[in-house]
């Protein structure tokens, strides 16, 4: 199946996880899939955590970068990137190579653990 | 001295030619260049609104040095963050696009870090940028370079560390005739249709696909009266405008 090009993240988007956990990087026959946006209207954007479904679990998720243009002297990122997270926002893996919007630095306080094992910024 | 002609008369002494001095300094502020916001769009505005527009452009224009350049230079931009350490955040890219009049006039850069590409798309007038450096000076073959995104990565990547290439002033500006090589098709867009009209991609098409892109060609828009847009005069005008005000 070869949909479209995708725009912000919403429910049945092909994500990409970007963190070096077990989970995201052994290969399965289906890509890891969104399920649900926890947001009030069903669109994820960058810092919104969302549902995943990964090798047939069910697994939370934040938004780390989308494909989908945001607003000026933002990053816009040539795949959906989601770093996969626990249910109290511990992520799951210990270092994320690939760059991450500054923009998430404003919640200190959410997002702290993952800031903390990323790499590079921008 | 004199000289006795073949009349016999003796002629008057004639001094040697002045030399003429060149001088390579003067000469090498001498190009011209109109950044392309500057010039208004087609339509029904009042020109008080673009003459206040520009005002306001010249303003920032001598507070924050703007240097000139094209699609396909690779740029590192310094803006203020306070969300980065040191305040400050530096994008290196090439540019792909550059878009918009007037202050909201805007340019994409484009580069890949740790196999990830990215785009940033940065306003020229907004006062949170704090340098722009050209690294490198270099034409392309076409306007806008958003094929890149479905070349081969090696033609979008760049050293963030790189050192500024050195140009001097008065040489032209040289045009890289890279031809880019694309990833296997599905595209984000059907560059081989002639709407777009790029020159810049090595099409490892079949002939059969190329001659049916040809299909969708609009001979007749080259001609189309009505779509004419003659900015020759206008950006005499405010060239002129422009240069005496940014020289006070």
């Amino acid at each position: 199946s070869v949909t479209g090009a995708c725009q912000a993240i919403q429910k049945l988007t092909r994500v990409r996880v970007v963190d070096n956990s077990a989970l995201g990087n052994t290969p399965y026959h289906r890509p890891p899939k969104c399920i649900h946006v926890y947001n009030k209207n069903g669109i994820g954007k960058v810092g919104d955590k969302i549902l995943l479904a990964i090798k047939g679990e069910k697994k939370k998720a934040l938004i780390v970068g989308h494909k989908m243009p945001g607003p000026v002297m933002t990053p816009r990122f040539d795949s959906n990137n989601v770093v996969l997270i626990e249910d109290n926002g511990n992520p799951i893996g210990t270092r994320i190579k690939t760059p991450i919007p500054y923009i998430l630095r404003q919640r200190e306080g959410e997002f702290s653990k993952v800031l903390a094992i990323a790499r590079n910024f921008v | 001295s004199y000289r006795i002609s073949s009349d016999g008369k003796p002629e008057k002494f004639q001094p040697p030619p002045k030399p003429i001095i060149i001088d390579k300094q003067k000469q090498k502020e001498e190009r011209r260049f109109l950044s392309p916001e500057f010039i208004p769009p087609r339509g029904r505005t009042d020109p008080l609104k673009f003459y206040i527009e520009r005002k306001d452009m010249i303003q920032r224009r001598k507070a924050f040095n703007i240097p000139e350049f094209y699609v396909g230079h690779i740029l590192a931009v310094t803006t203020a963050n306070p969300y980065a350490s040191e305040k400050a955040s530096r994008f290196v890219g090439i540019c792909i696009q550059r878009g918009g009049k007037g202050l909201g006039a805007t340019f994409v850069l484009r580069n890949i870090i740790e196999d990830q590409g990215v785009e940033i798309r940065y306003e020229l007038y907004n006062p949170r940028i704090q340098a722009i450096e050209v690294l490198k000076l270099e034409k392309r073959l076409d306007d806008n370079l958003m094929y890149l995104r479905d070349a081969l990565p090696e033609y979008s990547t760049f050293d963030v560390n790189m050192k500024p290439v050195p140009h001097l002033d008065h040489k032209e500006i040289p045009v890289n005739k890279l031809q880019v090589r694309m990833k296997p098709k599905p595209w984000s867009k059907r560059w081989e249709r002639p709407k777009y009209n790029i020159k810049g991609i090595k099409f490892e098409l079949p002939e059969k696909k190329m001659k049916e892109a040809q299909k969708w060609s609009q001979p007749w828009v080259e001609f189309d009266m009505l779509r004419e847009y003659d900015t020759s005069k206008i950006e005499e005008k405010i060239w002129k405008e422009v240069s005496e005000e940014l020289k006070k």
